[in-house]
């Protein structure tokens, strides 16, 4: 897919500060949501019953996050939307999260990985908005960043664990170090949102925590014995609304109850 | 997911950031009361008091009650239920015009559980929060937990996450007993 101009309808009415603010938010929230409803999809199929319970704790966090997050969002659009409204009625090229989230589960290890990667993100990124301008989103931030250091805890202990494992674990887990790492420019190449959102004291400077998110990864990689690959620029632009394929089909599964039975309740 | 408050993000009267505050009056210790009452639906030997999730009890100007609430974790599924119980209890109360707010900030920590709060939650096997200070550092260490039962800090964690996101799982080593620790947020 070409990084399209997104094609959603939040361009509309505000001030370009206005609308950096509600798509920073959206890309956070999404990010969460994406990511949640992902783990989700191991509930039932997870190597034994501990990891079954994590990647179900890590599910819940991130969907709470993303209600938070897409709450504010919907208050910020003042349209009307709630948090339900924008996860469930919105099509793939809305969604505004990082394309790494929307991968897909793979194997364990594939999973471990893209969670790693982002783990890491988020520990910086709700770091730093902790003190952020916006009280709101700092709030958020400040809750979450206490789930997020657990979360890399569960995700970085397995790295080292499959990385310095057996023959296996170490082939499978480089494997998808090798095929997600493509998507990691994405996290820290800002646009024009985050450079806003950053001017306006909301967001941090993303090349400041790409330094210190790379070192750390450069540490946890040493641990467990893995090659850390080459860099690899590429177009990928989620968080602009052009997503890789695989979102459309994870929403098709997530927004068939609401969309066929709209209003169903429990 | 409807419904649901709109977050605080001040510091408001009554919680810990805003230092010490005004002696309750009769009404807001009497909605103190109520909410003594109300049992965590997860925990149900902990109210919600006890958990240390009821942020801020105070009267405005026109007579209605504020009260402040706060999530455990982010997604905890028992945060609505919660809510309901809590709108319950105070109807029953005399207390139906009670506002209810979520407060995001400061987030939860786990060392706001009160004592009675730690003592209830041994006696009714979850080893409570070990160290109250639950810092980025504290969740690197691995630290003892105590077992419930029989108090030996012989004990191994089996599984980071456990039944609720506020708990892991652990066996004790001399008494061989599973029980669930609640962790340190």
């Amino acid at each position: 897919m070409s990084a399209t101009e997104p094609q959603d309808s939040l361009r509309a009415g505000g001030t370009a500060l206005e609308v950096a603010r509600l798509r920073y938010v959206l890309r956070l929230g999404d990010t969460s949501l994406v990511l949640g409803q992902r783990l989700g999809a191991w509930i039932g199929h997870a190597p034994a019953l501990e990891e079954e319970l994590a990647l179900a704790n890590l599910a819940l966090d991130f969907v709470g996050q993303a209600r938070l997050l897409l709450g504010y969002a919907g208050e910020l659009e003042g349209a009307g939307r709630d948090e339900d409204a924008l996860a469930f009625l919105r099509d793939a090229p809305e969604f505004l999260n990082l394309t790494l989230a929307e991968q897909p589960n793979g194997d364990f290890a594939h999973t471990i990985v893209r969670q790693w990667l982002l783990d890491n993100w988020q520990l910086e990124v709700y770091q730093a908005l902790s003190s952020s301008a916006d009280t709101r989103l700092a709030a958020i931030a400040a809750k979450a960043v206490k789930e997020t250091r657990y979360h890399h805890r569960f995700s970085s202990g397995w790295l080292i664990r499959l990385g310095d494992g057996t023959a296996e674990s170490r082939q499978r887990v480089q494997r998808a170090l090798d095929e997600l790492w493509r998507f990691t420019d994405e996290l820290f190449t800002p646009d024009e949102v985050d450079e806003r959102a950053r001017a306006a004291g909301i967001a941090p400077a993303l090349p400041e925590l790409a330094a210190r998110w790379s070192a750390r990864i450069e540490q946890e990689l040493r641990a467990a014995t893995l090659q850390r690959p080459a860099a690899q620029p590429y177009p990928w632009h989620g968080k602009r609304g052009a997503h890789s394929e695989h979102l459309g089909h994870m929403l098709a599964e997530m927004q068939h109850l609401p969309r066929t039975y709209p209003g169903a309740r429990w | 997911m409807s419904g649901q408050p709109r977050a605080v993000s001040d510091p408001l009267p009554g919680s810990p950031a805003a230092g010490a505050a005004a002696d309750p009056t009769d009404r807001e210790q009497h909605v103190w009361e109520v909410l003594e009452k109300v049992p965590d639906p997860e925990i149900p030997v902990l109210s919600i008091v006890d958990l240390g999730i009821v942020r801020h009890v105070w009267q405005q100007a026109d007579g209605r009650v504020r009260v402040g609430l706060t999530p455990t974790y982010s997604g905890c599924p028992a945060t609505e239920l919660i809510r309901t119980m809590v709108r319950a209890a105070l109807d029953s109360a005399g207390f139906a015009a009670a506002i209810l707010e979520e407060v995001l900030s400061p987030p939860w920590s786990s060392d706001w559980l009160t004592a009675a709060g730690r003592s209830k939650l041994r006696a009714f096997g979850i080893a409570p929060p070990e160290e109250a200070v639950a810092s980025p550092r504290r969740l690197w260490q691995a630290a003892a937990v105590s077992c419930p039962r029989c108090g030996s800090r012989q004990t191994e964690r089996l599984s980071e996450f456990g039944s609720t996101p506020c708990k892991a799982h652990y066996r004790c080593g001399e008494c061989r007993e599973p029980f669930d620790y609640f962790k340190c947020l």
